[in-house]
């Protein structure tokens, strides 16, 4: 089986509460039935929308998030309930690059027990064996080994999170949800991730669930891409039929908002990109439906999906 | 470089960290100006003192731990001599800084419309129903979806580039002359990046704001600067105009910068990486070209024993002479 992590029709709903009695009114739809597989020692890449639920599902994917409903299959085995996880050692092997570096690293706790902390859950190790383990893991992601000692609000926010990449590799685990694991990096460090990343999937075999708003670094990282909007997903494809044969609207959009790196042009970019906006504004009613909601993925190919009207089944 | 007619001028500054009994400058004599409707971009390494440069204009360092050295000029007050009090009247009305950890800028406790409510009764005369009003118009112009419903959430509720466009509303609300953004759109997926850079450019038309935009995303900088600054290890190495940095940068870091951006259809090769690391900011090299350790294929007399910045053309600046013999590792040397 090549099939790491299977998502069937993932819901997440936050209640929103409000009034005197701070009863539930209401429900934001974060993540509103989602359908995909994360192959084995393949990057999958998950863009969109801000707000658009990626970091929801990467947060029920490791059990951060309560799941409103749907299934969440881990080699064949059905690990959505959290008792389940534990017999097989899912935690150890699904580990989370978190969007907010400094958030997710505890103030009051130095550098060494922060990278140390996944591995003193699943492993024994001598001291001397895991300042060794720490040093390599900072080595790996580009910091000096004077690091070791200090705390999070000592570094800048590019340092933090490489911090965080460091702590996610540490229980060799076998998928990784990066959620915007290089967005504060300057292009050297984030090169040397991104190569880092790549030569562990080859060595061990990972698959990542790769978060990002940068497309160019999805398009260089990734081999299946989903676009996100709304909790749910408009297009599903391959890097090439993503970037050269986009279907829906938003993906259009996506990919015409992208910045360039070409001062001379800057006008004529910005024409395009407003041009595009505009045509999404008006065609905006033939890819939702009344209520704004995005339709389900039609089948274009083995690979490619995309939102559209279902029109046989309207019986137009 | 001139000062005329400029809204802020950076003089000379130097920002220290102490570590042990020793401070350790983080922003090492650093000068530059910003001019009315201008946006200056800082690009420069991760944890080279673009954040640090950027909280010391807005005086948010405790005089404990820091020490501030240099003048920085907002209107014929030296910021870095101004109190406490007359700072709080500066911050937010005179100068909005988009924060780079917008989670760590927001207050978990508070509802986000009170969070920007706050700077409006701080700076503004408006009653409470025109604040309430323009809460819901700045969330609004930031792109939130639905600000009714998000103005009485929580930061934690929120996603992380909704978090990040709720620090931009608060920046601009009070329209300050000078904007400093910190990292404003790296959260934000490409279009509503789009919609916020138009904003602030649009803002910048009515208000002739100076903008100090801290990037790492030099397609960003390519669409909206007007100049560039380029820092390493605390220093400004390279400044210029936009298009001359593009089309002919000259400083070995600046070319190693843009040698590293991901290129079309390379996916099999690995990604160019600078040699080396940046050393913690105990031990950075002070004296000499700072960038001298990260390519050690240069000969070391290529590089200037006290490394000036150089005019090598009208208005393009370059620290030290190590950039007239520069090639990288895999090319000839021209010499
Ligand atoms: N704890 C919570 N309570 C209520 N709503 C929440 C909560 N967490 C997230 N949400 C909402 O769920 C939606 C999806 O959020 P999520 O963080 O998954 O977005 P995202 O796609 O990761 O966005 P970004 O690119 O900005 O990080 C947002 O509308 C957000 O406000
Ligand atoms: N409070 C502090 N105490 C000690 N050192 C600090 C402190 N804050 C920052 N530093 C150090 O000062 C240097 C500059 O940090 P700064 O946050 O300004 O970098 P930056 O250029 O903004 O980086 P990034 O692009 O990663 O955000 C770094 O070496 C950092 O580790
Ligand atoms: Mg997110
Ligand atoms: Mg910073």
């Amino acid at each position: 089986m090549t099939e790491l992590i299977q998502i069937k029709d993932l819901k997440v709903h936050y209640p929103i509460r409000s009034g005197f009695f701070n009863r539930v009114t209401d429900y934001v739809y974060a993540v509103d039935g989602v359908n995909f597989t994360i192959e084995k020692g393949k990057t999958y890449g998950l863009v969109g929308e801000s707000g658009s639920g990626k970091s929801t599902i990467g947060k029920a994917i490791v059990g951060l998030e309560k799941t409103t409903s749907g299934q969440i299959l881990y080699d064949g085995k059905d690990v959505t309930k959290r008792s389940a996880r534990h017999a097989i050692g899912y935690n150890k092997d699904v580990q989370m690059i978190f969007q907010d570096a400094m958030s997710s690293l505890n103030p009051k706790k130095r550098v060494i027990d922060i990278i140390a902390e996944p591995i003193r859950n699943f492993e024994r190790l001598s001291d001397q064996e895991e300042k060794k383990k720490v040093k390599s893991l900072l080595d790996i992601v580009g910091m000096p080994e004077d690091a070791l000692y200090k705390y999070p609000h000592e570094f800048s926010g590019g340092q933090r999170q490489r911090l965080g990449v460091a702590r996610a590799v540490a229980t060799n685990p076998k998928l990784i949800v990066a959620d915007e694991p290089v967005s504060a990096l300057d292009l050297s460090v984030q090169a040397q991730v991104l190569n880092f990343m790549k030569r562990i999937q080859e060595e061990y075999g990972l698959s990542y669930l790769f978060i990002s708003h940068d497309l160019g670094v999805v398009k260089y990282m990734c081999d299946t891409i989903a676009i996100m909007t709304k909790g749910r997903f408009v297009e599903i494809g391959t890097r090439e039929e993503i970037y050269t044969n986009p279907q829906h609207i938003y993906t259009k959009r996506l990919l015409s908002a992208i910045p360039k790196i070409d001062v001379a042009h800057r006008k004529e970019h910005m024409e395009t990109r407003r041009k595009v906006d505009q045509e999404y504004h008006t065609l905006q009613k033939e890819y939702y439906d009344e209520a704004g909601r995005v339709y389900d993925l039609q089948t274009l190919n083995a690979t490619h999906q995309v939102a559209l009207r279902n029109v046989e089944s309207e019986g137009v | 470089m001139s000062a005329k007619g400029s809204l802020l001028e950076i003089n000379n500054l130097n920002t220290g960290f102490r570590i042990k009994d020793e401070y350790y400058n983080a922003v090492d004599n650093v000068s530059l100006t910003l001019a009315k409707n201008e946006i200056l971009a800082i690009v420069g390494e991760s944890g080279c003192g673009k954040s640090t440069l950027a909280t010391t204009i807005m005086g948010l360092h405790n005089a404990q731990n820091t020490r501030i050295e240099g003048e920085i000029f907002y209107k014929d007050l030296d910021l870095t001599k101004l109190n406490e009090v007359l700072y709080n009247k500066i911050r937010g009305n005179d100068i909005g800084m988009i924060f780079q950890d917008p989670l760590s800028a927001l207050n978990p406790l508070m509802r986000i419309e009170d969070q920007i409510a706050e700077s409006l009764s701080y700076h503004t005369s408006l009653t409470k129903a025109q604040q309430e009003q323009r809460v819901l118009e700045l969330l609004d112009q930031v792109g939130i979806p639905n600000p009714k419903r998000v103005a009485k959430q929580y930061p934690h509720e929120l996603s992380g580039g909704m978090r990040q466009r709720v620090i931009i509303a608060i920046a601009i609300s009070c329209k300050p002359p000078i904007i400093i953004a910190d990292e404003p759109t790296t959260a934000l997926d490409v279009t509503i990046q789009a919609q916020i850079l138009d904003l602030l450019k649009n803002l910048q038309e009515e208000t002739e704001a100076g903008i100090i935009l801290i990037t790492h995303d030099l397609g960003v900088v390519a669409e909206m600067a007007d100049r560039v600054a380029v820092m390493y290890a605390g220093q400004i190495v390279e400044q210029a105009t936009v298009e001359e940095l593009f089309t002919n940068p000259q400083h070995p870091y600046t070319r190693s910068l843009l040698n590293s951006i991901p290129r079309e259809d390379e996916f099999e090769q690995e990604l160019h990486v600078i040699e080396g690391t940046v050393p913690s900011l105990k031990n950075l090299p002070r004296t000499g070209c700072r960038f001298a350790p990260r390519i050690p294929w240069i000969a070391a007399e290529e590089h200037e024993e006290n490394p000036e910045l150089h005019e090598v053309s009208p208005d393009h600046w370059v620290r030290c002479t190590c950039y007239k013999h520069f090639h990288f590792r895999d090319e000839e040397g021209e010499a």
